[in-house]
Protein backbone atom coordinates (compact mmCIF):
# COMPACT_ATOMS: atom_id res chain seq x y z
CA UNK A 1 0.00 0.00 0.00
CA UNK A 2 2.50 2.41 1.21
CA UNK A 3 5.03 1.11 -1.77
CA UNK A 4 1.95 2.23 -4.50
CA UNK A 5 1.21 5.39 -2.87
CA UNK A 6 4.89 6.41 -2.96
CA UNK A 7 5.39 5.56 -6.97
CA UNK A 8 2.42 7.24 -7.53
CA UNK A 9 4.18 10.12 -5.76
CA UNK A 10 7.48 9.90 -7.37
CA UNK A 11 6.27 9.33 -10.98
CA UNK A 12 3.83 11.80 -10.93
CA UNK A 13 6.40 14.23 -9.55
CA UNK A 14 8.84 13.23 -11.74
CA UNK A 15 6.63 13.54 -15.43
CA UNK A 16 5.35 16.84 -14.17
CA UNK A 17 8.01 18.27 -12.86
CA UNK A 18 9.74 17.46 -16.38
CA UNK A 19 6.67 18.90 -18.29
CA UNK A 20 7.87 22.31 -15.91
CA UNK A 21 10.79 22.30 -16.83
CA UNK A 22 10.61 22.93 -20.58
CA UNK A 23 6.95 25.11 -20.24
CA UNK A 24 8.57 27.33 -17.68
CA UNK A 25 9.43 30.78 -18.52
CA UNK A 26 12.27 31.18 -16.24
CA UNK A 27 15.49 29.59 -17.37
CA UNK A 28 16.25 29.27 -13.49
CA UNK A 29 13.24 27.80 -12.55
CA UNK A 30 13.40 25.62 -15.67
CA UNK A 31 16.26 23.96 -13.64
CA UNK A 32 14.89 24.07 -9.96
CA UNK A 33 12.34 22.00 -11.65
CA UNK A 34 14.32 19.91 -13.66
CA UNK A 35 16.58 19.28 -10.15
CA UNK A 36 13.23 17.98 -8.59
CA UNK A 37 12.70 15.58 -11.24
CA UNK A 38 16.26 14.27 -10.99
CA UNK A 39 15.26 13.72 -7.08
CA UNK A 40 12.11 11.82 -7.68
CA UNK A 41 14.25 10.13 -10.28
CA UNK A 42 16.21 8.86 -7.53
CA UNK A 43 13.22 7.92 -5.16
CA UNK A 44 11.53 5.70 -8.06
CA UNK A 45 14.85 3.65 -7.86
CA UNK A 46 14.80 3.67 -4.24
CA UNK A 47 11.47 2.01 -4.80
CA UNK A 48 13.09 -0.89 -7.09
CA UNK A 49 15.91 -1.59 -4.72
CA UNK A 50 18.38 0.38 -6.59
CA UNK A 51 19.35 2.66 -3.60
CA UNK A 52 23.01 2.69 -4.74
CA UNK A 53 22.50 4.26 -8.32
CA UNK A 54 19.77 6.63 -6.79
CA UNK A 55 22.65 7.68 -4.29
CA UNK A 56 24.85 8.37 -7.34
CA UNK A 57 21.90 10.32 -9.26
CA UNK A 58 21.45 12.82 -6.38
CA UNK A 59 25.18 13.02 -5.28
CA UNK A 60 26.28 13.40 -9.51
CA UNK A 61 23.21 14.63 -11.15
CA UNK A 62 22.02 17.13 -8.04
CA UNK A 63 25.06 17.52 -6.40
CA UNK A 64 27.62 18.73 -8.73
CA UNK A 65 25.91 18.83 -12.42
CA UNK A 66 22.72 20.63 -11.72
CA UNK A 67 24.17 23.20 -9.73
CA UNK A 68 27.16 23.86 -12.57
CA UNK A 69 23.84 24.23 -14.72
CA UNK A 70 22.44 26.91 -11.89
CA UNK A 71 25.25 28.59 -12.21
CA UNK A 72 25.60 29.04 -15.68
CA UNK A 73 21.97 30.09 -15.89
CA UNK A 74 22.10 32.67 -13.59
CA UNK A 75 25.24 34.19 -14.90
CA UNK A 76 23.30 34.19 -18.47
CA UNK A 77 21.65 37.12 -19.77
CA UNK A 78 18.86 35.62 -21.23
CA UNK A 79 16.95 37.58 -23.99
CA UNK A 80 13.35 36.28 -23.85
CA UNK A 81 12.49 38.25 -27.02
CA UNK A 82 15.27 36.42 -28.99
CA UNK A 83 14.58 33.35 -27.85
CA UNK A 84 11.26 33.91 -28.80
CA UNK A 85 12.13 34.96 -32.16
CA UNK A 86 13.93 31.79 -32.63
CA UNK A 87 11.13 29.41 -32.38
CA UNK A 88 9.57 29.62 -35.69
CA UNK A 89 13.40 29.53 -37.52
CA UNK A 90 14.47 26.19 -35.02
CA UNK A 91 10.77 24.69 -35.20
CA UNK A 92 11.68 21.64 -37.85
CA UNK A 93 14.88 20.87 -36.47
CA UNK A 94 13.00 20.59 -32.80
CA UNK A 95 10.40 18.02 -34.33
CA UNK A 96 12.65 16.10 -36.06
CA UNK A 97 14.42 15.48 -32.58
CA UNK A 98 10.71 15.02 -31.00
CA UNK A 99 10.16 12.76 -33.59
CA UNK A 100 12.99 10.27 -32.99
CA UNK A 101 12.42 10.67 -29.31
CA UNK A 102 8.96 9.61 -29.35
CA UNK A 103 10.31 6.45 -32.08
CA UNK A 104 12.49 5.48 -30.06
CA UNK A 105 9.83 5.37 -27.03
CA UNK A 106 7.23 3.74 -28.98
CA UNK A 107 10.65 1.02 -29.61
CA UNK A 108 11.41 0.60 -26.46
CA UNK A 109 8.25 0.08 -25.10
CA UNK A 110 7.24 -2.62 -27.89
CA UNK A 111 10.70 -4.28 -27.37
CA UNK A 112 10.17 -4.91 -23.58
CA UNK A 113 6.47 -5.85 -24.14
CA UNK A 114 7.85 -8.82 -26.48
CA UNK A 115 9.86 -9.88 -23.72
CA UNK A 116 13.19 -10.00 -25.88
CA UNK A 117 14.77 -7.94 -22.80
CA UNK A 118 16.36 -10.67 -20.59
CA UNK A 119 17.96 -9.16 -17.81
CA UNK A 120 21.57 -11.01 -17.62
CA UNK A 121 22.55 -14.47 -19.07
CA UNK A 122 20.80 -17.64 -17.88
CA UNK A 123 23.77 -18.98 -16.53
CA UNK A 124 23.85 -16.39 -14.09
CA UNK A 125 27.26 -14.67 -15.31
CA UNK A 126 25.64 -11.45 -15.67
CA UNK A 127 23.51 -11.46 -12.65
CA UNK A 128 24.21 -10.01 -9.41
CA UNK A 129 24.85 -12.43 -6.58
CA UNK A 130 22.11 -13.18 -4.99
CA UNK A 131 22.17 -11.62 -1.09
CA UNK A 132 25.09 -9.25 -1.59
CA UNK A 133 23.85 -6.01 -0.96
CA UNK A 134 24.01 -3.34 -3.94
CA UNK A 135 27.07 -1.78 -3.88
CA UNK A 136 28.94 -5.02 -3.62
CA UNK A 137 26.80 -6.22 -6.05
CA UNK A 138 28.00 -3.65 -8.40
CA UNK A 139 31.15 -3.45 -7.02
CA UNK A 140 32.17 -7.24 -7.89
CA UNK A 141 30.83 -6.58 -11.08
CA UNK A 142 32.51 -3.55 -12.47
CA UNK A 143 35.48 -5.19 -11.10
CA UNK A 144 35.72 -8.66 -12.95
CA UNK A 145 33.30 -9.18 -15.60
CA UNK A 146 33.33 -5.48 -16.29
CA UNK A 147 36.63 -4.41 -15.40
CA UNK A 148 38.41 -3.18 -19.07
CA UNK A 149 35.20 -1.04 -19.65
CA UNK A 150 35.19 0.13 -16.43
CA UNK A 151 39.01 1.57 -16.81
CA UNK A 152 38.10 2.74 -20.73
CA UNK A 153 34.95 4.82 -18.92
CA UNK A 154 37.91 6.25 -16.14
CA UNK A 155 40.26 7.07 -18.99
CA UNK A 156 38.11 8.56 -21.00
CA UNK A 157 36.61 10.73 -18.22
CA UNK A 158 40.38 11.81 -17.56
CA UNK A 159 41.03 12.66 -21.24
CA UNK A 160 37.53 14.60 -21.03
CA UNK A 161 39.13 16.82 -17.78
CA UNK A 162 42.56 16.97 -19.19
CA UNK A 163 40.77 18.38 -22.48
CA UNK A 164 39.13 20.65 -20.30
CA UNK A 165 41.89 22.14 -18.27
CA UNK A 166 43.77 22.38 -21.60
CA UNK A 167 41.23 24.37 -23.25
CA UNK A 168 40.33 26.88 -20.59
CA UNK A 169 44.18 27.31 -19.17
CA UNK A 170 45.67 30.27 -20.39
CA UNK A 171 49.05 31.73 -19.52
CA UNK A 172 48.36 35.34 -18.15
CA UNK A 173 51.58 37.40 -18.33
CA UNK A 174 52.10 40.35 -15.00
CA UNK A 175 50.12 38.22 -12.73
CA UNK A 176 52.32 37.86 -9.81
CA UNK A 177 51.45 34.18 -7.41
CA UNK A 178 51.36 33.92 -4.20
CA UNK A 179 54.75 31.73 -3.30
CA UNK A 180 53.05 30.45 0.08
CA UNK A 181 56.00 28.46 0.97
CA UNK A 182 58.35 31.35 0.54
CA UNK A 183 55.84 33.79 2.86
CA UNK A 184 56.31 30.93 5.52
CA UNK A 185 59.89 31.12 5.58
CA UNK A 186 60.22 34.47 5.98
CA UNK A 187 61.44 35.45 9.19
CA UNK A 188 61.49 39.16 10.61
CA UNK A 189 65.23 39.78 10.86
CA UNK A 190 65.67 39.45 7.18
CA UNK A 191 62.27 40.77 6.37
CA UNK A 192 63.04 44.00 8.18
CA UNK A 193 66.10 45.88 8.48
CA UNK A 194 67.23 49.70 9.95
CA UNK A 195 68.91 52.11 7.76
CA UNK A 196 69.30 55.96 9.07
CA UNK A 197 69.95 57.52 5.63
CA UNK A 198 71.28 61.28 5.65
CA UNK A 199 69.44 64.45 5.19
CA UNK A 200 68.53 64.88 1.23
CA UNK A 201 69.58 60.83 0.49
CA UNK A 202 67.43 58.57 -0.13
CA UNK A 203 67.39 54.82 0.64
CA UNK A 204 68.60 52.63 -1.72
CA UNK A 205 66.26 49.17 -1.39
CA UNK B 1 9.04 -0.06 17.80
CA UNK B 2 6.88 -1.55 14.64
CA UNK B 3 5.88 -4.37 16.81
CA UNK B 4 4.75 -2.69 18.84
CA UNK B 5 2.60 -0.61 16.58
CA UNK B 6 1.54 -4.37 15.10
CA UNK B 7 0.48 -5.25 18.90
CA UNK B 8 -2.29 -2.49 18.65
CA UNK B 9 -4.04 -4.34 15.77
CA UNK B 10 -2.41 -2.27 12.75
CA UNK B 11 -1.02 -4.29 9.68
CA UNK B 12 2.78 -4.58 9.33
CA UNK B 13 2.72 -1.74 6.79
CA UNK B 14 0.81 0.90 8.45
CA UNK B 15 2.52 0.03 12.21
CA UNK B 16 5.67 0.30 10.22
CA UNK B 17 4.79 4.03 9.01
CA UNK B 18 3.60 5.08 12.58
CA UNK B 19 6.79 3.99 14.22
CA UNK B 20 8.94 5.42 11.74
CA UNK B 21 6.85 8.82 12.16
CA UNK B 22 7.29 8.86 15.99
CA UNK B 23 11.09 8.10 15.37
CA UNK B 24 11.19 11.30 13.17
CA UNK B 25 9.42 13.38 16.02
CA UNK B 26 11.96 11.47 18.65
CA UNK B 27 15.14 13.02 16.48
CA UNK B 28 13.61 15.94 15.46
CA UNK B 29 12.19 17.28 18.71
CA UNK B 30 15.33 16.76 21.16
CA UNK B 31 17.71 17.91 17.97
CA UNK B 32 15.61 21.46 17.76
CA UNK B 33 15.75 21.89 21.58
CA UNK B 34 19.39 21.03 21.49
CA UNK B 35 19.98 23.36 18.24
CA UNK B 36 18.52 26.08 20.69
CA UNK B 37 20.84 25.22 23.47
CA UNK B 38 23.56 24.76 21.62
CA UNK B 39 23.45 28.53 20.43
CA UNK B 40 23.51 29.10 24.17
CA UNK B 41 26.34 26.94 24.01
CA UNK B 42 28.17 28.47 21.54
CA UNK B 43 27.78 32.15 22.83
CA UNK B 44 28.89 31.23 26.45
CA UNK B 45 32.34 29.54 24.96
CA UNK B 46 33.04 32.31 23.03
CA UNK B 47 32.42 34.52 25.71
CA UNK B 48 34.69 32.86 27.86
CA UNK B 49 37.36 33.08 25.54
CA UNK B 50 37.01 36.58 25.18
CA UNK B 51 37.09 37.18 28.99
CA UNK B 52 33.39 38.36 28.87
CA UNK B 53 30.16 37.06 30.70
CA UNK B 54 27.77 36.25 27.36
CA UNK B 55 23.82 35.68 27.77
CA UNK B 56 23.44 35.85 31.42
CA UNK B 57 19.69 37.62 31.47
CA UNK B 58 17.32 35.74 30.61
CA UNK B 59 16.22 32.99 33.31
CA UNK B 60 19.19 31.13 35.16
CA UNK B 61 22.68 31.48 33.82
CA UNK B 62 20.95 32.91 30.94
CA UNK B 63 19.87 29.36 29.62
CA UNK B 64 16.92 30.69 27.94
CA UNK B 65 18.32 33.41 25.83
CA UNK B 66 17.73 31.16 22.99
CA UNK B 67 13.64 30.74 23.49
CA UNK B 68 13.86 34.85 24.20
CA UNK B 69 15.36 35.10 20.79
CA UNK B 70 13.48 32.70 19.14
CA UNK B 71 10.07 34.41 20.26
CA UNK B 72 11.20 37.78 19.45
CA UNK B 73 12.19 36.50 15.67
CA UNK B 74 8.76 34.78 15.42
CA UNK B 75 6.89 38.38 16.40
CA UNK B 76 9.00 39.87 13.74
CA UNK B 77 7.09 40.85 10.62
CA UNK B 78 7.66 38.63 7.70
CA UNK B 79 9.32 41.02 4.94
CA UNK B 80 9.54 39.81 1.61
CA UNK B 81 11.79 42.23 -0.54
CA UNK B 82 9.37 43.76 -3.44
CA UNK B 83 11.92 42.42 -6.21
CA UNK B 84 12.67 39.12 -4.97
CA UNK B 85 11.09 36.00 -6.21
CA UNK B 86 8.64 35.62 -4.28
CA UNK B 87 8.17 31.65 -4.14
CA UNK B 88 11.80 30.60 -4.45
CA UNK B 89 12.98 33.26 -1.56
CA UNK B 90 10.08 31.60 0.59
CA UNK B 91 11.24 28.00 -0.25
CA UNK B 92 14.80 28.49 0.32
CA UNK B 93 15.11 28.57 4.18
CA UNK B 94 12.45 25.76 4.26
CA UNK B 95 14.95 23.61 1.99
CA UNK B 96 17.85 24.76 4.16
CA UNK B 97 16.04 23.53 7.68
CA UNK B 98 14.33 20.45 6.35
CA UNK B 99 17.72 19.26 4.85
CA UNK B 100 19.34 19.80 8.05
CA UNK B 101 16.87 17.78 9.54
CA UNK B 102 17.11 14.94 6.79
CA UNK B 103 20.61 13.61 7.18
CA UNK B 104 19.95 12.95 10.87
CA UNK B 105 17.96 9.97 9.71
CA UNK B 106 21.11 7.89 9.45
CA UNK B 107 22.96 8.61 12.18
CA UNK B 108 23.27 5.93 14.75
CA UNK B 109 22.53 7.19 18.45
CA UNK B 110 23.03 3.49 20.22
CA UNK B 111 23.79 -0.05 19.02
CA UNK B 112 19.90 -0.31 17.81
CA UNK B 113 18.69 3.21 18.23
CA UNK B 114 19.21 4.46 14.52
CA UNK B 115 16.04 5.91 12.06
CA UNK B 116 17.44 4.18 9.14
CA UNK B 117 19.88 1.45 8.74
CA UNK B 118 20.42 1.62 5.08
CA UNK B 119 23.57 0.00 3.75
CA UNK B 120 24.31 3.47 1.87
CA UNK B 121 24.15 5.55 4.90
CA UNK B 122 27.14 7.34 4.28
CA UNK B 123 26.40 7.49 0.63
CA UNK B 124 23.11 8.96 1.60
CA UNK B 125 24.56 12.00 3.92
CA UNK B 126 27.16 12.91 0.94
CA UNK B 127 23.85 13.08 -0.87
CA UNK B 128 21.87 15.25 0.97
CA UNK B 129 24.47 17.41 1.94
CA UNK B 130 25.37 18.24 -1.58
CA UNK B 131 22.12 19.41 -1.61
CA UNK B 132 22.45 22.07 1.05
CA UNK B 133 23.94 24.28 -1.59
CA UNK B 134 19.91 24.93 -3.50
CA UNK B 135 18.94 26.21 -0.30
CA UNK B 136 21.74 29.11 -0.15
CA UNK B 137 22.01 29.44 -4.19
CA UNK B 138 18.15 29.76 -4.20
CA UNK B 139 18.58 32.09 -1.59
CA UNK B 140 21.04 34.33 -3.17
CA UNK B 141 19.32 34.23 -6.42
CA UNK B 142 15.65 35.24 -4.89
CA UNK B 143 16.52 37.97 -2.75
CA UNK B 144 18.04 39.78 -6.48
CA UNK B 145 20.18 41.63 -4.03
CA UNK B 146 23.92 42.11 -4.63
CA UNK B 147 25.72 41.16 -1.64
CA UNK B 148 23.26 38.17 -1.04
CA UNK B 149 24.42 36.94 -4.69
CA UNK B 150 27.64 36.81 -4.25
CA UNK B 151 27.92 35.28 -0.44
CA UNK B 152 25.48 32.85 -2.14
CA UNK B 153 28.23 32.01 -5.23
CA UNK B 154 30.93 32.03 -2.40
CA UNK B 155 28.83 29.63 -0.27
CA UNK B 156 28.51 27.20 -2.94
CA UNK B 157 31.87 27.04 -4.16
CA UNK B 158 33.29 26.73 -0.81
CA UNK B 159 30.85 23.58 -0.21
CA UNK B 160 31.31 22.13 -3.57
CA UNK B 161 34.90 22.53 -2.93
CA UNK B 162 35.44 20.86 0.51
CA UNK B 163 32.86 18.16 -0.51
CA UNK B 164 35.06 16.91 -2.99
CA UNK B 165 38.03 16.38 -0.01
CA UNK B 166 35.23 14.88 2.21
CA UNK B 167 34.27 12.04 -0.66
CA UNK B 168 37.89 10.94 -0.35
CA UNK B 169 38.15 11.15 3.17
CA UNK B 170 34.95 9.21 3.80
CA UNK B 171 36.33 6.63 0.51
CA UNK B 172 39.54 5.69 3.52
CA UNK B 173 37.13 4.73 6.13
CA UNK B 174 34.73 2.69 4.06
CA UNK B 175 37.79 0.80 2.57
CA UNK B 176 38.83 0.14 6.70
CA UNK B 177 35.43 -0.48 7.80
CA UNK B 178 34.26 -2.29 4.49
CA UNK B 179 30.83 -1.03 4.45
CA UNK B 180 28.49 1.97 4.06
CA UNK B 181 26.34 1.36 6.40
CA UNK B 182 27.16 3.48 9.32
CA UNK B 183 26.58 1.05 12.10
CA UNK B 184 28.84 -1.22 10.62
CA UNK B 185 31.69 1.94 10.29
CA UNK B 186 31.06 2.12 14.33
CA UNK B 187 31.54 -1.61 14.91
CA UNK B 188 34.54 -1.81 12.80
CA UNK B 189 36.48 0.40 15.09
CA UNK B 190 35.54 -1.84 18.02
CA UNK B 191 38.95 -2.46 19.59
CA UNK B 192 40.59 -0.88 16.26
CA UNK B 193 43.95 -0.33 17.49
CA UNK B 194 46.18 -2.47 19.73
CA UNK B 195 42.55 -4.26 20.37
CA UNK B 196 41.73 -1.81 22.65
CA UNK B 197 41.26 1.81 21.60
CA UNK B 198 37.69 2.29 19.79
CA UNK B 199 38.23 4.49 16.47
CA UNK B 200 39.94 5.42 13.81
CA UNK B 201 41.37 8.33 15.26
CA UNK B 202 43.97 6.26 17.02
CA UNK B 203 45.37 4.23 13.81
CA UNK B 204 48.41 6.69 12.42
CA UNK B 205 47.16 6.05 8.58
CA UNK B 206 43.55 7.53 9.03
CA UNK B 207 44.72 10.06 12.19
CA UNK B 208 46.00 12.78 9.28
CA UNK B 209 42.45 11.89 7.90
CA UNK B 210 40.74 13.03 10.89
CA UNK B 211 42.25 16.33 10.93
CA UNK B 212 41.40 17.03 7.45
CA UNK B 213 37.88 15.99 8.31
CA UNK B 214 37.55 18.00 10.69
CA UNK B 215 38.79 21.23 9.01
CA UNK B 216 36.82 20.21 5.87
CA UNK B 217 33.86 20.08 8.36
CA UNK B 218 34.81 23.55 9.90
CA UNK B 219 34.48 24.78 5.45
CA UNK B 220 31.41 22.95 4.72
CA UNK B 221 29.58 24.17 7.43
CA UNK B 222 31.05 27.50 6.99
CA UNK B 223 32.27 28.42 10.28
CA UNK B 224 35.43 30.59 11.20
CA UNK B 225 37.64 30.40 10.32
CA UNK B 226 35.82 30.06 7.21
CA UNK B 227 33.03 31.80 7.52
CA UNK B 228 33.60 33.88 4.16
CA UNK B 229 30.07 33.69 3.46
CA UNK B 230 28.89 36.29 5.92
CA UNK B 231 32.15 37.88 6.43
CA UNK B 232 30.18 40.61 7.62
CA UNK B 233 32.60 43.75 6.70
CA UNK B 234 32.25 42.77 3.09
CA UNK B 235 29.36 41.01 2.62
CA UNK B 236 26.48 42.53 5.25
CA UNK B 237 25.21 39.35 6.90
CA UNK B 238 25.84 36.82 3.71
CA UNK B 239 22.81 35.17 1.81
CA UNK B 240 20.52 35.41 4.41
CA UNK B 241 20.50 39.61 4.46
CA UNK B 242 17.22 39.96 2.86
CA UNK B 243 15.55 37.53 5.02
CA UNK B 244 13.66 38.40 8.13
CA UNK B 245 11.34 36.78 11.15
CA UNK B 246 10.58 32.85 10.94
CA UNK B 247 12.53 32.78 7.50
CA UNK B 248 15.45 34.11 9.45
CA UNK B 249 15.42 31.49 11.79
CA UNK B 250 15.00 28.75 10.17
CA UNK B 251 18.94 29.62 8.30
CA UNK B 252 19.85 29.94 11.73
CA UNK B 253 18.50 26.81 13.40
CA UNK B 254 19.78 24.70 10.23
CA UNK B 255 23.45 25.88 10.32
CA UNK B 256 23.28 24.85 13.63
CA UNK B 257 21.67 21.52 12.97
CA UNK B 258 24.14 20.99 9.99
CA UNK B 259 27.38 21.97 12.51
CA UNK B 260 25.68 19.50 14.97
CA UNK B 261 25.83 16.93 11.90
CA UNK B 262 29.21 17.39 11.33
CA UNK B 263 30.03 16.98 14.65
CA UNK B 264 27.95 13.68 14.83
CA UNK B 265 29.88 12.87 11.88
CA UNK B 266 33.00 13.54 13.27
CA UNK B 267 32.56 10.97 16.00
CA UNK B 268 30.95 8.33 14.46
CA UNK B 269 33.18 8.02 11.23
CA UNK B 270 36.48 8.42 13.59
CA UNK B 271 35.95 8.53 17.65
CA UNK B 272 34.08 5.33 17.39
CA UNK B 273 30.46 7.04 17.87
CA UNK B 274 28.22 5.20 20.17
CA UNK B 275 31.09 3.11 21.62
CA UNK B 276 33.10 3.83 24.68
CA UNK B 277 36.91 5.43 24.06
CA UNK B 278 37.98 2.17 25.06
CA UNK B 279 37.13 -1.52 24.84
CA UNK B 280 36.70 -2.25 28.31
CA UNK B 281 33.95 -4.11 29.46
CA UNK B 282 33.22 -1.83 32.34
CA UNK B 283 32.69 1.46 30.40
CA UNK B 284 30.09 -0.63 28.33
CA UNK B 285 27.79 0.33 31.55
CA UNK B 286 27.18 3.39 30.38
CA UNK B 287 24.29 4.19 27.67
CA UNK B 288 25.91 4.05 24.24
CA UNK B 289 24.00 7.13 23.43
CA UNK B 290 25.94 9.11 26.40
CA UNK B 291 28.98 8.45 24.84
CA UNK B 292 27.74 9.45 21.31
CA UNK B 293 26.29 12.69 23.00
CA UNK B 294 29.66 13.67 24.94
CA UNK B 295 31.74 13.33 21.59
CA UNK B 296 29.25 15.22 19.68
CA UNK B 297 29.64 18.21 22.77
CA UNK B 298 33.49 17.72 22.70
CA UNK B 299 33.38 18.46 18.86
CA UNK B 300 31.14 21.16 19.41
CA UNK B 301 33.25 22.17 21.64
CA UNK B 302 36.33 22.26 19.35
CA UNK B 303 34.06 24.00 16.73
CA UNK B 304 33.44 27.25 18.87
CA UNK B 305 36.78 27.21 19.83
CA UNK B 306 37.96 27.33 16.73
CA UNK B 307 35.88 30.34 15.82
CA UNK B 308 37.02 32.05 19.04
CA UNK B 309 40.40 31.97 18.30
CA UNK B 310 41.34 31.41 14.79
CA UNK B 311 40.66 34.42 12.09
CA UNK B 312 39.41 34.11 8.66
CA UNK B 313 40.97 32.82 5.70
CA UNK B 314 41.15 35.03 2.64
CA UNK B 315 38.75 33.70 0.10
CA UNK B 316 41.98 32.74 -2.30
CA UNK B 317 43.20 31.03 0.36
CA UNK B 318 40.66 28.90 1.13
CA UNK B 319 40.55 27.75 -2.27
CA UNK B 320 43.90 27.14 -2.62
CA UNK B 321 43.78 25.03 0.96
CA UNK B 322 40.87 22.93 -0.60
CA UNK B 323 42.00 22.30 -3.93
CA UNK B 324 45.55 22.34 -3.43
CA UNK B 325 46.45 20.69 -0.40
CA UNK B 326 43.73 18.41 0.58
CA UNK B 327 42.47 17.42 -2.72
CA UNK B 328 45.95 15.68 -3.50
CA UNK B 329 46.73 14.86 0.06
CA UNK B 330 43.28 12.80 0.36
CA UNK B 331 43.96 11.43 -3.11
CA UNK B 332 47.33 10.43 -2.20
CA UNK B 333 45.48 8.82 1.45
CA UNK B 334 43.07 7.02 -0.62
CA UNK B 335 46.14 5.04 -2.93
CA UNK B 336 48.04 4.21 0.70
CA UNK B 337 45.04 3.05 2.73
CA UNK B 338 43.80 0.65 -0.18
CA UNK B 339 47.69 -0.27 -0.70
CA UNK B 340 48.30 -0.96 2.73
CA UNK B 341 45.01 -2.95 3.43
CA UNK B 342 45.53 -4.96 0.05
CA UNK B 343 49.56 -5.78 1.58
CA UNK B 344 48.52 -6.75 5.21
CA UNK B 345 45.58 -8.99 3.53
CA UNK B 346 42.60 -7.06 5.39
CA UNK B 347 39.60 -8.49 3.67
CA UNK B 348 41.60 -11.55 2.68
Amino acid sequence: MIHVIAFYLFAVMTVASGAITILSRNPVHSVLWLILAFFNAAGLMILVGAEFIAMLLVIVYVGAVAVLFLFVVMMLDIDFAELRAGFVRYFPFGALVAIVLLAEMVLGIGAYRAGSLTLGTPDGTAAAPAGASNIEAVGALLYSRYLFLFEAAGIILLVAMIGAIVLTHRQRGGTRGQNIDKQNRRRPDEATFNVKPEVGKGVQL
Amino acid sequence: MTSFFQSLGMTHDWAWFVSTICGILLIALPLMLSVAMIIYVDRKIWAAMALRRGPNVVGPFGLLQSFADGLKVFLQETIVPSAANKGLFLIAPVLTFSLALLAWAVIPFNSNAILADINVGLLYILAISSLGVYGTIMAGWASNSKYPFFSAMRASAQMISYEVSIGFIVICVVLWSGTFNLNGIVMAQKGHVFGIINGFVANPLLFPMWVMFLISSLAETQRAPFDLTEAESELVAGYQTEYSSMAFAAYWLGEYANVLLMCALNATLFWGGWLPPLDIPILYLVPGFIWFLLKVFFFFFVFSWVKATVPRYRYDQLMRLGWKVFLPVSLLFVVIVSGYLMATGHFA
